[in-house]
């Protein structure tokens, strides 16, 4: 095999990894504060997608309306968010982990259909915005502008959630919430204030990967069913609650996937979820997390 | 006066009952309420076998629907391509579903709550990933479809059940299955099994101080939920003519809980009545509209903040108050 193709394999891996960890963060932010499974994260995503549409047809017919489109998705979610958390999930706190998982499971059904009520059951897409709508040769592999921006964007969220969790004081409250929030409580700090603007941040980060994904995928109701699964897997190999763990799995996954292709076509799909029952199995709490109290 | 009767509410054979009930459907009701009760039938079978993790046993499985769906693709596979005989081809699915339940379960008990219900889903998918892909044996994503009815013709051959449909003989046959094997796991939640399963539920460190092996009854447990899983899913893929991958897929495994839930996880009866109740429910709602899960989101909301007991906690707590507001006022 020549080194052109293993390194533009590489490289789709790379791309597929830094999308995936732009959604799993959301994710795994709420799991590592809040230790919750929000299966509407992949829905947040999908509207997030959705609500970039929509923004550039407001914006119609400039192309570089991309930008603002996708600052707008990205408000809108997390605004959605808020309202979700404010009125509704923060009242299933003391529940049982089942209803939490179901509750989340119920907005993606109502929002899952919304979205097709609103938008139809039609592809949709959004054309790459024009400053990045070239591509450059790297070592004989065309990598688009826009997959490299991506890429870069992606290490550049690790570092901003990584220096919010651990430098910045809202951040160590959250970590605090996380280790115990009665006693947090109990010291006069406001718990449900940081839950809120824990899920807000996170659905923040899905509106806008919904978004940043539209000129790459094109929009269609399931796509949030689908890309929940692979988000999680990525977390559960990083480690549930680890921000950087996170980030890691999403690089082995894209790699696993990229070039489980080419040792087993068609089983490369197999090949994460046996990843993921593998590190499941060995090590529960991820290959870069630690052990839950 | 009161506890005698509430034992003897207890003590009514509630299958065989229903199961005599339900024999009259087809000679009463449509060819469309036949339909449906051989679809209630078999998912209350489906809820039952995972509320041995979820109720009895307190493991919330996130993967149920891996079992149900082995089951169906084993009994299509042997029926099909090997033409074996359905009274074969039955115990077999429910066998194969509880061998790797049991394999799969070996991995999960020893993992806690949420990473247990983790797991479950990991293995489930990687279920539906094979079912998906290995066109050989499952058909990949077409599916294994035409799988036969099984050979029913001694039933025609009673007097009076001659002209009967083969959709009414394979109700017939489904219930009777379904009697047997919910039969079968109520002896099992009352047995002491049973009762230790509920224990280890309550309270799994203090289990464990008396000296009871708690991952191998969780495994047990897990083990024989799968296999009646697998004897529902082994029922469907004859009913719904195949086997297809989206019977392991997640959003299945979270359909069966939801129905638990809205039945009530907390009586044997709920989950059936859950099932029951999702199945006209959505018969109902879809002759209306095309958006059932809009309807199933807003129906679970009001089940998780409204009645987190489900239909037979609700009407179980609605009937304690009316008794204790009469026993005031008397």
């Amino acid at each position: 095999m020549a080194a052109s193709f293993l390194f533009s394999q590489f490289v789709g891996g790379l791309t597929t990894a830094m999308f995936l960890f732009l959604i799993a963060s959301g994710l795994s932010l709420v799991f590592g504060v809040m230790r919750i499974v929000n299966f509407a994260h992949g829905t947040f995503y999908m509207l997030g997608a959705y609500l970039a549409w929509e923004a550039m047809r407001w914006f119609s017919p400039s192309a570089e309306a991309f930008w603002p489109a996708v600052l707008i998705a990205a408000l809108g979610i997390a605004a959605l968010g808020a309202v979700v958390e404010r009125l509704l999930f923060r009242h299933l706190y003391g529940k049982e982990e089942l209803y939490q998982l179901l509750f989340t499971y119920a907005l993606v059904l109502i929002l899952g259909d919304a979205a097709k009520f609103i938008w139809g059951t039609g592809q949709l897409s959004v054309a790459r915005p024009p400053v990045l709508a070239a591509s450059i040769h790297v070592l004989g592999a065309d990598v688009p502008l826009y997959n490299l921006f991506i890429m870069l964007l992606g290490p550049a969220i690790a570092l901003g959630g990584w220096l919010m969790l651990s430098r910045s004081g809202p951040g160590r409250m959250a970590r605090a919430a996380a280790y115990d929030g009665e006693m947090l409580d109990a010291l006069g700090a406001d718990v449900g204030g940081i839950f809120t603007g824990m899920f807000v941040i996170s659905s923040f980060l899905a509106g806008l990967s919904g978004a940043l994904v539209t000129p790459i995928v094109s929009i269609v109701p399931g796509m949030d069913v689908e890309i929940i699964v692979q988000a999680f897997i990525v977390v559960v190999i990083g480690g549930l609650g680890s921000f950087w763990g996170t980030f890691w799995g999403s690089v082995i996954y894209g790699q696993v996937l990229s070039f489980g292709i080419l040792i087993f076509p068609g089983f490369s799909l197999f090949s994460v979820f046996a990843l993921m029952a593998a590190v499941l199995i060995v090590r529960p709490w991820g290959l870069f997390g630690r052990p839950l109290r | 006066m009161r506890y005698p009767r509430a034992r003897i509410w207890r003590r009514l054979p509630w299958t065989l009952i229903v199961f005599l009930m339900a024999l009259w459907v087809p000679a009463l009701g449509s060819r469309y309420d036949t339909f449906l009760g051989t679809q209630i039938a078999i998912d209350a079978l489906f809820v039952v076998s995972l509320n041995l993790l979820l109720g009895t046993t307190g493991l919330v499985s996130f993967g149920h629907a891996a079992y149900f769906g082995i089951g169906a693709y084993a009994c299509g596979v042997l029926m099909k391509t090997y033409g074996a005989p359905f009274i074969l081809a039955f115990p077999a699915a429910g066998l194969a579903a509880a061998f790797f339940a049991l394999i799969f379960g070996y991995f999960c008990v020893r993992l806690s709550q949420l990473y247990f219900a983790m797991l479950t889903l990991a293995f489930a998918q990687i279920v539906w990933a094979v079912c998906f892909k290995w066109n050989a044996v499952t058909g990949g994503d077409e599916g294994l479809p035409n799988i036969p009815y099984p050979n029913m013709d001694w039933l025609s051959s009673l007097p009076g059940l001659g002209d009967l449909s083969t959709a009414d003989e394979f109700y017939l046959l489904t219930i009777a299955l379904v009697a047997l094997s919910l039969a079968a796991l109520q002896h099992i939640n009352r047995s002491p099994f049973g009762r230790m399963l509920t224990t280890i539920r309550d309270n799994p460190e203090r289990a464990a101080f008396i000296g009871v092996n708690v991952r191998a009854y969780e495994l047990a447990a897990f083990a024989v939920a799968g296999g009646f899983a697998g004897f529902a899913g082994a029922l469907y893929g004859i009913f719904n003519r195949g086997a297809f991958a989206d019977y392991v897929f997640w959003s299945k495994s979270a359909e069966v809980l939801i129905m638990a839930i809205l039945g009530g996880i907390n009586y044997f009866w709920g989950p059936p009545v859950g099932a029951f109740a999702l199945v006209w429910l959505n018969q109902e709602i879809t002759s209306y509209t095309q958006y059932w899960p809009f309807v199933l989101g807003v129906v679970l909301l009001v089940l998780l903040f409204a009645f987190p007991g489900g239909i037979v906690g609700g009407l179980v707590a609605g009937y304690e108050r009316l008794r204790r507001w009469r026993w005031r006022h008397a």
